[in-house]
């Protein structure tokens, strides 16, 4: 094999991934003098999957219900997540994310407006007030496009379309990261005394997903090699409203602001189904429990003709519609030669969020490896066992900063840079090519086909046990297999090449995936367990942890952190707690 | 409906290329990209198409559909039943390989932009009806496809004179800010090259969130380029007023 | 003939119809606008008057020459304003730069590189923005327009509707939307305001502006219609004069 070469840069620190929060850490260490800080994007910069975020960014302003603060938000968020979050971080969260939407507001961002000129707040899935501040039905765009500016202009240096491969180490700190330019697959080490992740969530393992293609979880997996270690891997959100037919969009987000809008779900025989799941929240319940619902409402024989569910938005009235959920109406005109304005339309469960992820340190984001960072989808630890909508737009804005913070704070107080060993870049350069020796080999595109197929046979929306076992069995023959992987064609620009590291990362989180929820016996949030169909209180005080050795993934349970007093007393009002005030308020 | 589509789609790259035929099987409501990826999938593994979310969200499948600059995951095959459907990439930019051009130019141009300069610290006071005039350019996905479509950067080597309407819209998002304090005007009048448009409409004819880009974004800036810098009256006012060189605030009217 | 795009609702893209070779829509333009501007040459150049009756064409109005004594070609100092008017116009720069420049000839097409382009950055063609200044020139003439279209209700045996009559009513006012819905009077009403709302109400100049934005939408459409309107009531006015017919007299 011909010596290969590779070109150097050095950063202090470097953040993989360019959505909301990569560029929210970029943004925050490049405030520190003297630091030089790069972002790298395996797309191009503002493709990222935060685009595809609609409904809005929670955060309590109480613009619209005065109640509202962040004790509520932090309880909505520690009830949606089944407690098994980590209580610092969601406070860390619903205190600080009013302060992080306002900075996109002076960064450019022009959120919807009330009648008195504050920020508009609608009401969403499981929050107790009008909490999401949008624009429209595309605030993921907005953020996404105002931190890409933001960040252009401030003197961060920006790589597109890089894959990044390995994560280097050196006497168990990070030493940088090592990967190659899509453009002409030209090798690339970048070497950093600290790194952020920000890579996102994997998504792309379900057939039947949201997520666009580059959720294939890079990041935690680079990670997960390294020595990072994962925690509640079992919990995948799916989103009770993707679209349905026809079947090349099958999976498309249709956001819950319709629903928050006003939209009605129906099942074949024309009744609100919800009703009977939680009739108290109706359609705005939270996510997994929506989701559910209609999955079992299919399942009885009740689902619409391509097996989902009616979302009806029409009465609402054509003007009403077009102004608050322009990129529906125009999605599903487009796409499914239909009127939202005037008809309904079929919507069924979409795998949308990934809650497990990297474990971090609340207040840094620190993972166990020193020297990295995780924010955002690749992070773990606030959403718990289900995410509430709205709440990962603030959360990559919150946890993006303080990455950033923690990042830079690292960096100051650390070491220089650690030292690379050249030969574990030839063995590493020598793996990346090796696809292109197979050309007989595997088709990696059919191989994440089948990976999907497993996935969502075994360890989708409804799972059990033995079930889960036969899909670990699968996917252990799969990954042989995947072993094998070839590609032709060169080294420009292929699609195939870049293909193989996706999915060789999005196995290894499978069998993550598949393991932990062996694991957990009960059912919590979007773990749903037909064998074991309760939620069970002991199972609310531990969480599972992952890590990596020597090519097999230790398990092991963590426990959860206890809230402090102050925190715990939220929870026993036995309702939320601006509601409860609100409810005091008015018997004085 | 034929069971079958044919695509004709551009392979090659910086050394040149030719178009391919392929034939997919045809199913309900594909898009083109839905034809290009069961070719990537199953005949050319190395077929190179940018795409990212294929629910037309991210502007990253931006090329050239039977010479129409479309969005390919938003552009459906039963468009063109019957017909041969040919597949380029943009031609404005210089193309990497197959489908994929190299559109970093515009990443650079985007640097030029000053950001917005908040008047007053935030929360901002503002009414809807200023808001949902520069919300209108919030929608821009950066597909790129007007710049592609641009005369003047396709034909006329305009890449050094002229930023293009991607970034007049981006200039006029900050610019009818309610709350900005910065002066984009020199800018516009010089290096963006706002003149070099001749309001041809190209722009807002293939725009695939149908923002009006040159009602309502380039030819407003046009009319506040000509109260700066041709409208005699209002430059002798100004002349007069003693504000001879001294940058106008955009928040204020010019003459006064 | 190309309308402006009603685009900021979604349409479904019709394709079944076999698009046009990309020249067939400037060729259009060029045609059009290239016999207008002909005859109005022949019509300014050839003829001293414009008036049989009560009717004045709108080509020789308002009679810029009678005020002076001047009796030779009155058309030529009055029909400059509404030509540089449309000349400078936002709409029909961009018919006349597709159709007559091929700038571009369409916008698939590839066309050859000629860096020598220039835009509206250099005169003459820089005298585009001062589109406002023959804005103002227009309004008056509009003002004279309205005055012939109420003069012509009038005959020498008293009121009277006649078919010139009415065409003088309808080109004022389509004149007056064309007139109002152009974009520099957008910007002086309103647009060149950042703020509509700051001081918590909606503005007068915001509501002006709205109402403008709404006729502005279908600028094309005025620009069009008007065109025809003025050609049209000129034409039967000329062929009055010329005795080819006689006035239609409804009552």
């Amino acid at each position: 094999m011909a010596h290969e070469t590779y070109e150097t840069h050095e950063y202090d620190i470097i953040v993989i991934g360019a959505g909301g929060s990569g560029l929210r850490a970029a943004v925050e260490a490049s405030q520190v003098p003297g630091l030089k800080v790069a972002v790298i994007t395996k797309s191009l910069l503002g493709k990222a999957h935060t685009v595809m975020a609609e409904g809005g960014v929670a955060a309590s302003f109480g613009n619209l219900d005065a109640p509202d603060g962040w004790e509520t938000h932090f309880y909505d968020t520690m009830r949606s997540g089944h407690f098994i979050n980590n209580y610092r971080m969601a406070e860390i969260f619903a205190k600080e994310a009013p302060d992080r939407v306002l900075e996109l507001e002076s960064w450019g961002a022009v959120f919807d407006r009330t009648q008195e000129g504050r920020i508009m707040q609608r009401p969403f899935g499981a929050h107790s007030f009008r909490r999401l501040c949008h624009i429209g039905d595309h605030t993921g765009l907005e953020l996404i496009r105002t931190m890409q500016y933001k960040a252009i202009h401030s003197g961060i240096d920006v790589f597109q379309e890089v894959t990044m491969t390995k994560l280097l180490v050196h006497n168990g700190r990070v030493a940088g990261a090592f990967g190659y330019f899509r453009e002409d697959g030209r090798f690339v080490l970048f070497r950093a005394r600290a790194v952020v992740l920000a890579t996102g969530g994997w998504g792309k393992i379900f057939k039947v997903t949201s997520n666009s293609w580059e959720s294939t979880g890079d990041g935690a997996a680079l990670a997960f090699r390294a020595g990072a270690n994962l925690m509640d891997m079992e919990m995948v959100q799916f989103h009770p409203t993707g679209m349905v037919w026809p079947p090349g969009v099958r999976g498309i987000l249709v956001t819950e602001g319709v629903r928050g809008e006003g939209g009605l779900l129906y099942n074949s025989e024309g009744e609100r189904f919800m009703q009977k799941y939680d009739p108290e929240r109706m359609e705005l319940s939270s996510r997994d429990v929506v989701a559910r619902s209609i999955f079992k409402e299919a399942q009885a024989g009740r689902g619409t003709p391509h097996g989902g569910a009616w979302l009806d938005i029409s009465h609402k009235g054509p003007e009403y519609v077009k102004a608050k959920l322009p990129g529906m109406y125009e999605q599903f005109l487009t796409l499914a030669d239909l009127d939202i304005t005037k008809e309904r339309f079929e919507v069924a469960p979409t795998c949308h969020y990934t809650m497990g992820g990297l474990r971090v340190d609340p207040e840094t984001c620190a993972t166990n490896l020193p020297g990295l960072f995780a924010a955002g989808e690749v992070a773990c630890g606030l959403h718990g066992a289900n995410r509430l909508g709205g709440n990962s737009l603030s959360d990559l804005l919150v946890f993006g900063r303080r990455a950033g913070m923690g990042a830079s704070e690292y960096v100051n107080g650390g070491d220089g840079f650690a030292p690379i060993d050249d030969s574990e870049l030839q063995q590493e350069m020598d793996r990346v090519l090796e696809p292109f020796h197979r050309e007989d080999g595997v088709n990696p595109y059919h191989v994440h086909e089948r990976l999907q197929e497993i996935m969502t046979n075994h360890a989708g929306i409804m799972r059990s046990g033995p079930v889960l076992e036969e899909g670990l069995n699968k996917l252990l023959e799969l990954k042989e297999e995947a072993r094998n992987m070839g590609i032709n064609g060169s080294r420009i620009y292929n699609p195939g090449w870049h293909a193989v590291f996706d999915v060789e990362n999005m196995i290894l989180l499978c069998e993550g995936i598949i393991r932990s929820a062996l694991e957990r016996k009960e059912s919590r949030g979007a773990h749903w367990r037909t064998d074991f169909p309760d939620e069970l209180p002991e199972w609310q005080k531990i969480n599972f942890v992952e890590s990596y050795d020597e090519g097999k993934i230790r398990i092991r349970t963590e426990p959860v952190n206890e809230m402090p007093e102050n925190l715990a007393k939220l929870f026993t009002y036995g309702k939320a707690p601006g509601l409860a005030k609100q409810a005091g308020g008015k018997e004085s | 409906m034929s069971d079958e589509f044919t695509l004709k789609v551009w392979r090659g790259d910086k050394s040149g290329g030719q178009e391919v035929e392929y034939h997919v099987p045809a199913e309900t409501g594909m898009v083109v990209l839905d034809a290009l990826h069961h070719i990537q999938h199953n005949q050319a593994p190395d077929l190179a198409v940018r795409w990212n979310c294929k629910a037309a969200h991210c502007g990253s499948c931006g090329a050239e559909v039977n010479g129409q600059p479309k969005l390919l995951c938003k552009t459906r095959m039963d468009d063109y039943a019957g017909e041969t459907v040919s597949v380029r990439p943009m031609q404005t930019f210089p193309v990497i390989k197959d489908l994929v051009t190299d559109v970093s130019w515009n990443y650079q141009v985007a640097k030029e932009i000053p950001l917005l300069e908040p008047t007053s610290p935030a929360p901002f006071k503002m009414q809807q009806i200023d808001a949902d005039r520069v919300q209108e350019f919030h929608r821009c996905i950066e597909c790129f496809l007007c710049q592609d479509t641009c005369h003047v950067l396709r034909n006329h080597e305009g890449q050094q004179k002229y930023f293009g309407p991607r970034f007049m819209a981006k200039i006029a998002e900050f610019e009818m800010h309610p709350m900005d304090g910065e002066d984009r005007i020199p800018l516009l009048a010089h290096q963006a090259g706002l003149n070099m448009c001749n309001v041809t409409k190209c722009c807002t004819e293939v725009c695939p969130q149908h923002i009006r880009i040159t009602d309502n974004a380039i030819i407003p800036l046009k009319e506040r380029v000509a109260d700066r810098y041709y409208d005699p009256i209002k430059i002798l006012l100004r002349r007069l007023g003693g504000k001879k060189g001294e940058p106008g605030k955009a928040n204020t009217p010019v003459a006064n | 003939m190309a309308q402006p795009l009603e685009t900021t609702s979604a349409q479904k893209p019709k394709s079944s119809a076999k698009p046009k070779p990309y020249w067939v829509e400037p060729l259009i333009t060029m045609v059009i606008l290239g016999v207008w501007v002909l005859y109005s040459l022949w019509e300014v150049f050839f003829h001293n008057s414009g008036t049989y009756g009560n009717y004045i064409s709108p080509y020789f109005s308002p009679g810029v020459g009678k005020w002076f004594g001047w009796h030779l070609l009155d058309g030529l100092y009055v029909a400059w304003v509404p030509f540089l008017f449309r000349f400078s116009c936002y709409y029909y720069r961009k018919e006349y730069y597709r159709g007559f420049f091929w700038d571009p000839p369409s916008c698939a097409a590839v066309d050859k590189p000629r860096p020598r382009y220039s835009g509206e950055t250099k005169w003459p063609l820089a005298i585009n923005n001062l589109h406002r200044y023959f804005w103002y020139l227009a309004f008056i003439v509009l003002v004279f327009l309205w005055k012939d279209a109420v003069q012509a209700f009038f005959f020498k045996n008293g009121f009277g509707v006649g078919i010139g009559s009415l065409l003088l009513l309808i080109n004022a006012v389509l004149l007056t939307f064309y007139t109002f819905s152009c974009h520099a009077f957008r910007h002086m009403v309103g647009g060149r305001k950042d703020c509509f709302s700051c001081d918590g109400k909606p503005t007068t100049s915001y509501k002006l502006w709205n109402r403008v934005s709404s006729w502005n939408m279908f600028h094309g459409t005025w620009a069009w219609a008007s065109l025809a309107s003025v050609w049209a009531a000129d034409l039967y006015i000329r062929l009055l004069s010329m005795g080819v017919i006689h006035d239609v007299r409804l009552f």
